[in-house]
């Protein structure tokens, strides 16, 4: 056995001998972390990047078609105007570049028996797929031709696939959406960003059809802002109106195709003053890559912030507990450690000792904090909204996290009451053992 | 082997200071069995520890078989210990959570001896002190004499250049008293230099040289068996 193995057996023989003393320090660390934890992986899921190879290179855009009379300033809008997605759209300045709005339809399976689905998604441009590498199980995505000819084609979710057409490849089928027959031409594997960046609002993607399909099809969109009310209801009548309703988002992949965009947008906007429309004034646009978005949108509530601000505020409470007890315990087996010192042990080696004894009790807290933590998050679950409830979840990377945390935090806690155990002076406590 | 001179401890608080020990000399040569006698707080607790390199000293020098211990880090002066010196403490200072066994390898542990070589040593330890059969207890498995001899047993594992014995027989009755005295006794007689520390003048008078500690500094009664000993008189005027 390596000195470390023997430092770990005296480790556990300590712990077992002052068990009470052990357990309540294991459970001041698991309660600190299971409160901590259980709001951290609410903000964690909240702050996540949702697509970490590209965030820095994919961009949505605001436009101001509104002017100085607008109802609602450029800043706190979420969407562009037909005219204008569409303008930048058939300029194609970026690699890549996608309308979407959001869609529900009424899906009526091929089984005659089985009772009609509700289901939503989006209406997206052929690039959509490949510039958020949304990851095909079966098929392709549609061509850009199949885009600007309304072509009745549609991707579904794995989710949607599997339920329509069980243990059937769904690709070549026809569907039936709002009474009308679409084609599948391909099925996605199981895939969900988090947090929801291409739609903050609406998060549900079952089906995906092409934007001028839909158009086409008459499908409604589910939110816009108007500055002038739109000629109808219908979205072929906002197609002409200033109204905003259309995520345009565009994949720059160089410092310079960003540069290069920017002044394509100040031309455009320049451009449409110029032909004599109500744009503000320069810049009348804002870009924001994904990462900047997701900051714009408030997409952690500064409830959640506040929130695991105070976690973290109540782990250090009971880390400070934890210190508390850590100094009794290792004052207790000072008479112990002092036989160690007379027998050799180096200070280095007792503050070894007592910080590997630190580490169980860290790890010993985190398991018993990830325990807490699934209770947690099962409360979290039930008080939070439909949209935040599905991000209190559990996942590898979060149990990853707390272990560490736990481990890490114990022994930090722990290095002041192992370091004063490492400099008691044996000769006091060998007389009185 | 063990040479202190003119070695002060000073204990100092913001008004005073107090002298533990005093312009102390003391030469121990090889093979001597010294025995350290005094009334309470003479400093024979001060001069064993400083002996055993558990505490530092104010001011004089210490050579532990040539090595001056003052220029010594934490670390040097603990393997130096665990090399050269096996400690038998009057409160036997076993660790209750190990087995006799278990407490016997403790200083070969931090020698860092293989397995093999510590089972050994420990076997040969115990064989010594007649505990071989009880390697599988517990301290507290023990009756008082038997503790002392298996800490008496971990000392010897270290194969250490001298023993350290601080009032060995105090906690125990007369006739465990005898044992471990006479083992101490044929420890001396194979070769071993022995430094005890008692308030027992019955068996300090056992010893090959008794120095008498006043006031912490020494009274040395001069050699006994021989004149081997190193008799230093460092009486201060007016002593």
């Amino acid at each position: 056995m390596s000195i470390v193995g023997y430092y770990l057996d005296l480790a556990l023989r300590s712990l077992r001998r002052n068990a009470v003393l052990a357990a309540l320090t294991v459970v001041a660390v698991a309660v600190g972390i299971g409160a901590s934890m259980t709001v951290f992986t609410l903000f964690r899921a909240l702050s996540n990047d949702p697509i970490p190879e590209k965030s820095s290179q994919l961009f949505t855009l605001l436009i101001d078609n509104w002017g100085p009379r607008a109802a609602i300033p450029l800043d706190l809008r979420l969407a562009v105007s037909y005219a204008d997605a569409t303008a930048l759209l058939q300029a194609r300045r970026g690699l890549r570049q996608s309308e979407s709005y959001a869609i529900n339809v009424t899906v009526t399976p091929p089984d005659p028996a089985a009772s009609p689905i509700s289901a939503s998604g989006h209406a997206v441009s052929a690039d959509f797929f490949q510039m958020f590498d949304a990851p095909f199980r079966s098929g392709r995505p549609w061509t850009g031709t199949e885009d600007t000819s309304g072509a009745p084609v549609a991707v579904l979710s794995a989710q949607l696939a599997d339920r329509l057409f069980p243990g059937q490849n769904a690709v070549g089928r026809e569907v039936i959406f709002n009474e009308q027959s679409w084609r599948v031409i391909g099925v996605l594997r199981p895939w969900d960003p988090q947090p929801h960046f291409y739609d903050l609002i609406f998060a549900n993607d079952d089906v995906f059809v092409p934007f001028e399909s839909a158009l086409a099809h008459n499908y409604n969109t589910l939110m816009a802002a108007c500055n002038t009310p739109p000629p109808g209801p219908s979205a072929q009548a906002k197609k002409a109106s200033d109204c905003l309703w259309v995520n345009f988002w565009v994949e720059l992949p160089t410092a310079a195709s960003v540069r290069s965009y920017s002044q394509f947008l100040e031309n455009y906007t320049a451009e449409q003053r110029r032909l004599g429309r109500s744009y503000g004034p320069p810049p009348a646009y804002y870009l924001y890559d994904v990462r900047g978005w997701l900051t714009r949108q408030h997409v952690i509530p500064d409830e959640v912030r506040l929130a695991t601000f105070v976690a973290f505020g109540f782990l250090v409470v009971c880390l400070l507990n934890a210190i508390s007890l850590l100094l009794a315990k290792f004052t207790a087996r000072v008479g112990s450690l002092s036989v160690h010192r007379a027998l050799g042990a180096s200070r280095l080696d007792v503050f070894a000792q007592c910080l590997l004894e630190t580490a169980l009790v860290g790890a010993a807290g985190g398991l018993l904090g990830l325990a807490a933590m699934l209770f947690g998050l099962k409360i979290e679950r039930l008080m939070l909204g439909e949209t935040l409830a599905p991000l209190a979840r559990l996942d590898s990377g979060m149990v990853a996290i707390t272990l560490c945390v736990a481990i890490a935090s114990t022994i930090a806690c722990g290095a002041y009451p192992s370091w004063r155990a490492s400099r008691v002076p044996p000769a006091l406590h060998l007389k009185a053992q | 082997m063990l040479q202190m001179t003119n070695l002060s401890k000073v204990y100092r608080t913001e008004v005073i200071e107090t002298y533990a020990l005093r312009e102390f000399s003391l030469h121990v040569r090889e093979g001597e069995f010294v025995s350290v006698t005094g009334p309470s707080g003479s400093g024979k607790t001060t001069f064993l520890t400083i002996a055993g390199l558990l505490e530092e000293f104010s001011s004089g020098e210490y050579l532990l078989d040539g090595v001056d211990v003052r220029k010594l880090s934490d670390t040097q002066r603990s393997r130096l210990r665990n090399e050269k010196i096996g400690f038998v403490f009057q409160a036997f200072n076993l660790l209750s959570e190990l087995t006799i066994e278990g407490n016997i390898e403790v200083p070969l542990r931090y020698r860092r001896l293989g397995r093999a070589e510590r089972q050994r040593r420990t076997r040969e330890a115990l064989e010594r002190v007649g505990l071989a059969g009880r390697a599988r207890h517990y301290p507290a498995e023990l009756s008082g004499g038997q503790q002392q001899r298996a800490a008496i047993a971990r000392a010897l594992a270290c194969s250490p250049r001298f023993l350290l014995a601080d009032e060995p027989t105090g906690n125990l009755d007369s006739l465990m008293a005898r044992g471990v005295m006479q083992l101490l006794q044929e420890l001396h007689s194979d070769g071993a230099t022995i430094v005890m520390v008692t308030h027992d003048q019955e068996l300090a008078a056992r010893a090959q040289r008794e120095v008498h500690l006043v006031d912490g500094q020494i009274l040395d009664l001069g050699a006994r068996l021989g004149a081997q000993g190193a008799v230093q008189l460092n009486l201060q005027p007016g002593t």
